[in-house]
């Protein structure tokens, strides 16, 4: 590799080049993200961790950069437990998004920082909030970002459904961030995801020979490359009427 | 009244032997000898009404508030020093104000009421300050439903169920006692209140006039005056039961 080139100088800090993905379901929410950092095509880190706690019953994803993400989640952290103390209830997520909002607009010249809060709370259930760069504050069904979302709007687009059980959504989001990290070189390694409801944060780890692999892919060394697991094993059903949107297969 | 704290009541920041700062009990007399403010909570949310003495004819009707607006579900009745109250009643609107815009959602009552309380004791912990004369209810109506606080002089912050501050506070909280505030609605209430207000006003002649507010699920969770007809048929429920009253005697 010629280290002349400017294309690797142009990534010079680590980057959080990413997939981050969250839905609500009936009941919660699920998060997930890939594990990787890169600088340049070096990947300093297969198996980070990019999805930060800020209490109990919320969590942060973080996209972009890795020390601004870093810094905005332990401050919002920090103003939460702060809350925490003076209410002496758990926060809201939109109280905890709010804060992540305000810190990125008002900061916009520094910082570059494009993330999820989601999380669980007893007046409004499951949550998911986008924060993009720049401070707008999104309230959605479900959120992705990162690099590696834009190469799965039309799976989520398609695939998502209102009301789904734990199981589907949690299926939903692996299979959303393995088809992320299968298409885009900034995302991979191990896929984490957090499933939050009001008992609390369940944490699954999906390692990276057990991420799900797509026609196509190469096979993860040591794998059957005959035998490549299918997406979805066992695939969300079809509903009969999806209002207006694709149904496929 | 002179001698009762002589040597130990000059300033704020002197206990007398038996463990009282003078300043303080001095500043609730304030409060003691304004007219008659009462707070309900009921079932669907809270009413406040104040007694306020017509003190000159000159007076445009409506004039000298006493119930302040602080953000939308909390509303403030004032006892004691009327200007003093205002300066509360602002500090409270600060509050709300500025947990607004940082945590973007309305105040909890309780968390308001501790700010309020923090902040009237501050004044009574330094020489150069005097303490405020004034006590203020407040009626919150918030995701943990409605309720009643009372912040006095020596800004300790109790919630209630429902309580009279003013010169006819005894006789007011008699009745209020014998009130099944849980079963009964603000809408009752409010001619409740009216009625306690007329009865407990001091006869000597001098007219009054009432302002009476109410959040609860029929204003919408909004603190708001009472509608006009509601507060017509009130007082006139209440002079009605005064003379029927009166007949007995």
């Amino acid at each position: 590799m010629d280290i002349s080139r400017g294309a690797s100088h142009a990534e010079a800090a680590p980057s959080t080049g990413t997939t981050i993905v969250a839905c609500t379901y009936k009941g919660g929410v699920v998060l997930g993200a890939d594990g990787r950092v890169s600088i340049g095509n070096y990947i300093m880190n297969r198996a980070s961790n990019k999805i930060a706690p800020l209490s109990d019953f919320i969590y942060l994803c973080r996209s972009g950069s890795a020390p601004d993400t870093q810094i905005i989640s332990d401050n919002v952290k920090h103003y939460l437990d702060q809350m925490i103390a003076e209410s002496g209830e758990e926060p809201t997520v939109e109280a905890a998004a709010n804060l992540v909002r305000l810190i990125n607009y008002n900061n916009k010249d520094h910082l570059v920082g494009a993330m999820l809060v989601v999380g669980w709370d007893k007046h409004g259930g499951g949550q998911v909030f986008g924060a993009p760069i720049g401070g707008t504050l999104a309230k959605e069904k479900w959120a992705i970002d990162g690099s590696g979302s834009t190469y799965i709007w039309g799976y989520c687009d398609s695939e998502f459904r209102e009301d789904m059980t734990r199981a589907e959504a949690e299926q939903w989001v692996k299979e959303a961030v393995a088809l992320a990290m299968t298409r885009d070189a900034s995302s991979g390694g191990v896929i984490r995801l957090i499933t939050l409801d009001g008992t609390g944060a369940h944490h699954t780890y999906v390692q990276g020979d057990q991420v799900p692999q797509f026609i196509d892919d190469m096979p993860f060394p040591g794998r059957d490359p005959v035998a490549l697991p299918l997406p979805g094993a066992a695939p969300a059903p079809v509903p009969a009427a999806a209002e207006g949107g694709m149904v496929i297969g | 009244m002179s001698g009762i704290g002589t040597g130990y009541d000059l300033s704020a920041t002197t206990y007398s032997p038996d463990g009282k700062i003078f300043q303080t009990e001095y500043a609730q007399k304030a409060v003691d000898n304004s007219s008659t403010v009462i707070g309900l909570r009921c079932k669907d949310g809270v009413v406040l009404a104040c007694e306020k003495l017509v003190l000159s004819k000159l007076l445009v009707e409506g004039s000298n508030r006493r119930i302040h607006n602080v953000d939308r579900h909390v509303g403030v009745a004032v006892a004691g020093l009327a200007p003093d109250g205002r300066m509360v009643a602002n500090r409270a609107w600060d509050e709300a104000s500025s947990y607004k815009r940082v945590y973007g959602e309305p105040i909890p009552g309780h968390v308001l009421c501790e700010r309020v309380g923090s902040y009237v004791h501050m004044f009574n912990l330094y020489w150069s300050l005097r303490p405020y004369g004034a006590t203020l209810l407040l009626a919150t109506y918030d995701k943990n439903g409605p309720a009643l606080y009372a912040v006095d002089p020596s800004g300790s912050s109790l919630r209630y169920f429902g309580t009279a501050v003013g010169k006819g506070r005894q006789a007011a909280k008699n009745e209020i006692e014998k009130l099944k505030l849980a079963e009964m609605s603000c809408r009752e209430a409010v001619v409740e209140a009216v009625k306690i207000l007329h009865k407990v006003h001091d006869e000597d002649g001098k007219k009054f006039e009432l302002e009476v507010s109410w959040i609860c699920d029929e204003s919408n969770k909004q603190h708001q005056r009472v509608p006009a007809e509601l507060l017509a048929d009130a007082e006139r429920q209440a002079k009605a039961a005064l003379e029927d009253s009166d007949m007995d005697d």
